[in-house]
């Protein structure tokens, strides 16, 4: 291994690193709000690159599809809840959010031919698909049994992802999609040729890093995120809705999840199950953080992103072995490090 | 009351169904991977049963069709199922190999004869006595790897790496290729891994680049196949490029792009029927199938796996007509003389080949069952 390798590897691996890192930050957000684990973190990777996929090849999506299905159902929901309370006022806006919204999504992608767009406004309409899946997933699945164990809400995530992977099978078919790259600018540095297209990964995932960081510690919004996963009671006590905190962190898993695929999407071909994957070994970084770290999260992830890369040039046979292998002497070494209580 | 009216009503319609049996209709118990991993592999093949004949020398076939989730534990299952509560005459299936492979056991206690759709020649091969139950469509991995080879050779490579999957498909096409090119004295300078989900192999790319080789192999199946290929057309590779059969799909085309230019791959015959000339029997048998298969899904969506269930119930309409003569079907006898009928499979022509089965031999293939494949602005171009 020469140093131009080593380079190449390197740059590879933050690459991926990087989107690691965020599936990780994401991870670590919706456990220490809600105490969910949640698996289909990486269902959101893979919707959000196929999506934006179907959109180019000028098909209509079927995350649309899901969309309106999962709208009419919380539509009914809240809908039977007010009027069984007598709050009739409320209905229209809950109709109009819930269906209209969607609706009115669905018809405009049916009137203009989305293949045509450019590019950034491919990305957005990307992103309007899939980022309001986070929080109608909250809705359904995890807001009414909110209160209950983390095993409990670990066994709602199976069921969610292993439903998430069905549908995106029927939605996208089985063989994978690849979007052409945003830029084919490559930059040379000494022997090494940077890729236009990874800078692009890096750079924007570190702005969504420093978007976050900002977010959590100047908003009013994100300062109450911060209070519930400190303490949820009292937060509540505060006048801070749990539900609220939920749905907020889904969005933002959600919104992570998606913009994640939209990057990765032009390096690698994505498949209707490969989230499941990148999500866990983003997983594997939150672990090195133990769920609770941001930073620490973040660097784990690089450093899967890492070994990940240079595992696959000495042993590919062994590469996952290796990178999954990471976990046990972080858990040991956690382990030994902290004392646990029950679940606080 | 109700309870004793619904007793009454279930009675009846367990009255009716020996009834239904005793016409003799004829079971195909079928289980495929139409989801999970191999599912590019197994919706084809479940496609291509909704084209099949619903007759067969004036019996009625019924077609019960199970999905396994590539799952060798839910191909066992659905199995004993398939065996214990259709009553089949025949399974169809699996897609895969691992799964064909923990069938075996399954049909050969049942003692009914089974059809699998998956290319590992392990199916049928040591023959003893419970695989005298099992036959196959697809060609051995082993003759498609011996094609590759001779094109190599033809071609000058003196040097090639291999790069497959990390499951049991590429371990079994590194043993047969690695054997072959081995003892024809092709030198092997690499041998990586990469996994079907996974987002890179510039690790794997860059090692086979320090080698050098002449040419490179990719063992993998479907569109996860182009990552290797467009990676390594990336860091500037020029050598020749070689992809297995399991490829022979539009999708990977659509994946790949023009990085896949120039690409060579040996492929069932049907991949390229147009292309035959009109002397090959097998081209009007190929051009029947494709025409079916795009009438019903559109232009351009046949691949060459759904020819292997193709080919499974030509096999089976040749060889219902001599079973039906010795046996009624639903009775061990018929399943008994279906198995010999199909041992004494003779001159065939099918989709993908020429069938001449032999106690021994439970494929039967020639070398007119593979074409060399070259790609061309977008499609396959047969080499002649």
């Amino acid at each position: 291994m020469d140093v131009q390798i080593a380079l190449l590897l390197g740059q590879d691996g933050v690459t991926n690193g990087a989107i690691y890192a965020l599936l990780a930050l994401a991870l670590v957000l919706v456990f220490a709000v809600t105490r969910v684990i949640f698996i289909p973190q990486g269902e959101f990777v893979a919707f959000g690159a196929l999506t934006l996929a179907s959109l180019q090849a000028g098909k209509l999506p079927g995350t649309v599809w899901l969309l309106l299905a999962m709208g009419m159902a919380i539509g009914l929901i809240e809908g039977a809840t007010a009027v069984r309370a007598r709050r009739f006022h409320r209905l229209p806006l809950i109709i109009l959010v819930n269906c209209g919204a969607p609706l009115l999504l669905a018809a405009s992608l049916l009137a203009v031919s989305p293949a045509g767009l450019p590019l950034p406004v491919q990305v957005l309409l990307t992103l309007m698909l899939v980022v309001p899946l986070g929080p109608m997933l909250y809705r359904l699945a995890y807001q009414p049994v909110a209160e209950a164990s983390v095993l409990a809400l670990l066994i709602v995530s199976v069921a969610v992802h292993v439903t998430l992977t069905g549908i995106g099978l029927l939605f996208f078919g089985a063989e994978g999609s690849r979007t052409p790259a945003f830029t084919d600018a490559s930059f040379t540095v000494g022997d090494v040729v940077l890729q236009g297209q990874t800078l692009l990964v890096i750079v924007a995932s570190t702005l969504l890093i420093v978007a976050l960081y900002l977010f959590f510690e100047r908003t009013l919004y994100g300062k109450a995120l911060r209070a519930t996963a400190m303490n949820r009671t009292g937060a509540r006590l505060m006048g801070i809705s749990g539900d609220l905190a939920g749905l907020l962190s889904f969005t933002l898993a959600g919104a992570i999840g998606a913009f994640s695929g939209v990057l990765i999407s032009p390096i690698t071909t994505i498949y209707y199950d490969s989230g499941f994957l990148i999500g866990l070994k983003g997983f594997v970084g939150a672990i090195i953080g133990g769920l609770a770290s941001y930073p620490a999260a973040a660097a784990g992830a690089v450093l899967v992103g890492l070994l990940e890369a240079y595992s696959s040039f000495w042993a590919s046979a062994f590469k996952e072995v290796i990178v999954f292998t990471l976990i046990i002497p972080v858990l040991l070494w956690r382990s030994l490090k902290t004392r646990h209580g029950e679940e606080a | 009351m109700r309870i004793k009216l619904l007793f009454a009503s279930l009675l009846a319609f367990l009255g009716i169904v020996p009834a239904a049996g005793a016409r003799a209709e004829i079971n195909v118990g079928v289980t495929l991977s139409a989801t999970g991993p191999a599912a590019s592999l197994g919706i084809p093949e479940k496609n291509t049963f909704a084209l099949l004949p619903t007759t067969i020398a004036g019996q009625k076939i019924n077609y019960i069709i199970l999905d396994d989730a590539s799952d060798t534990t839910t191909a066992v299952k659905n199995t004993r199922k398939l065996l214990a509560e259709n009553k089949v005459d025949v399974v169809i299936g699996s897609t895969t190999t691992p799964n064909s492979l923990a069938m075996i056991d399954v049909v050969a206690e049942g003692e009914t004869p089974m059809i699998s759709m998956a290319a590992s020649a392990r199916i049928i091969d040591p023959m003893d006595g419970k695989r005298a139950w099992v036959f196959k469509t697809p060609q051995n991995d082993a003759q498609m790897a011996t094609a590759i080879v001779q094109h190599m050779l033809d071609n000058q490579v003196r040097t090639v790496a291999y790069i497959g999957f990390a499951d049991a498909y590429g371990e079994g096409w590194w043993n047969e290729f690695s054997k072959i090119a081995e003892a024809r004295k092709i030198q092997i300078v690499g041998n990586e891994r990469f996994n079907r989900a996974d987002t890179s192999v510039t690790g794997q790319v860059l090692k086979i680049l320090a080698a050098k080789p002449d040419a490179v192999l990719v063992g993998g199946a479907g569109t996860p196949a182009a990552l290797p290929q467009r990676s390594l057309k990336e860091k500037g590779y020029k050598g020749l490029m070689y992809q297995t059969h399991g490829v022979a799909n539009a999708d990977f085309l659509r994946v790949c792009g023009k990085d896949c230019e120039g690409t060579f791959l040996p492929a069932g015959p049907v991949l390229v029927a147009a292309q035959l000339p009109d002397g090959n029997p097998i081209k009007k048998v190929a051009l029947d199938y494709v025409r079916k298969y795009e009438a019903m899904h559109g232009k351009g969506t046949v691949s060459t796996f759904g020819a292997h269930a193709w080919d499974a119930s030509l096999l089976l309409a040749h060889a219902v007509p001599e079973a039906l003569k010795k046996a009624q079907p639903g009775t061990p006898e018929f399943r008994k003389a279906l198995r010999q009928a199909l041992e004494k499979t003779t001159n065939l022509t099918a989709a993908h080949g020429v069938f001449n089965m032999s106690p021994q031999d439970h494929l039967g293939f020639d070398q007119r069952a593979r074409v060399m494949v070259r790609i061309d602005n977008g499609t396959w171009k047969l080499v002649e």
